[in-house]
């Protein structure tokens, strides 16, 4: 076989991955985590009178705790990497990676392992957070007052 | 109405988000903490308080939120107990969203071992 034959048979076998229909999933996985936090923060507020800050706070802990116990069931890591930015943009990434790496490092100890590299995903996500909120929130009040 | 403008919220995010990886080399963590930051940045010119108004549940959602509540909390925690507020009070807000995530994780680390 000759060399372009063989890269043209290469290039006809490598996935390609198709920007606009991930884009189009990822608004409509994306748009429904919205919708459903909405429905849930909704009924908290109207059936269980709750003030709106809490109802966010609520759906935040309901929301962490479904996408880790739907990653420690072991599906969801399929779900993440077929929905790409539709579930990791929303709260339900940072759970999914803080609990895929507890399980993935656990084998390596408790310390060493899983306490080492609890925040090896999310870790970024904490620091930048942090080094951005910090300089801003500083900026903000001697620009704000 | 809101049912409606929380799906447009969360799905332009993503939307966004998604395109970002697909035309560059950046990776989901990449992704992540440049929203987190978009969502301080937004919150310091007084926006995503107004995208929360718009889109309810639909931009608290986001990891953006976390962002936007460091900033807030920053500058809470100043107007309360001063220039040492803007460290004592960062993290009060996400405090939940941090503490819930650990919780959760190491719980279901000793309870479920990883598929493969």
């Amino acid at each position: 076989m000759r060399k372009e034959e063989y890269q043209k048979l290469v290039a006809e076998y490598t996935p390609k991955e198709n920007k606009w229909k991930n884009a189009v999933v990822a608004f409509l996985v994306g748009g429904l985590v919205g919708f459903l936090g909405q429905v849930v923060v909704s009924v908290l507020q109207n059936s269980l009178g709750m003030e709106v800050m809490e109802s966010y706070s609520w759906l935040c802990v309901i929301l962490i705790f479904v996408a880790s116990f739907c990653t420690a069931l072991g599906f969801f890591d399929n779900w993440v990497s077929k929905c790409k930015a539709g579930l990791f943009l929303p709260t339900t990434g940072f759970a999914h990676s803080v609990t895929s790496a507890a399980m993935d490092y656990r084998k390596d100890g408790f310390i060493t392992g899983l306490g080492s590299s609890f925040f090896k995903l999310a870790g970024s996500v904490i620091l930048y957070g942090i080094l951005s909120g910090f300089f801003l929130s500083i900026l903000g009040v001697i620009f704000y007052g | 109405m809101i049912f409606f403008n929380a799906f447009l919220v969360a799905g332009l995010f993503c939307f966004g988000a998604q395109v970002l990886m697909d035309n560059t080399k950046l990776t989901p963590g990449h992704i992540t903490s440049i929203f987190v930051v978009l969502g301080a940045v937004l919150s310091f010119f007084g926006l995503y308080p107004k995208l929360i108004e718009f889109g309810g549940a639909g931009a608290t959602v986001l990891i953006s939120n976390f962002g936007h509540m460091l900033y807030t909390a920053g500058i809470e925690g100043f107007h309360e107990v001063g220039v040492l507020g803007f460290a004592s009070g960062l993290l009060t807000k996400s405090s939940l969203a941090v503490v819930s995530a650990v919780i959760f994780a190491f719980i279901f680390a000793l309870l479920f071992k990883p598929k493969n």
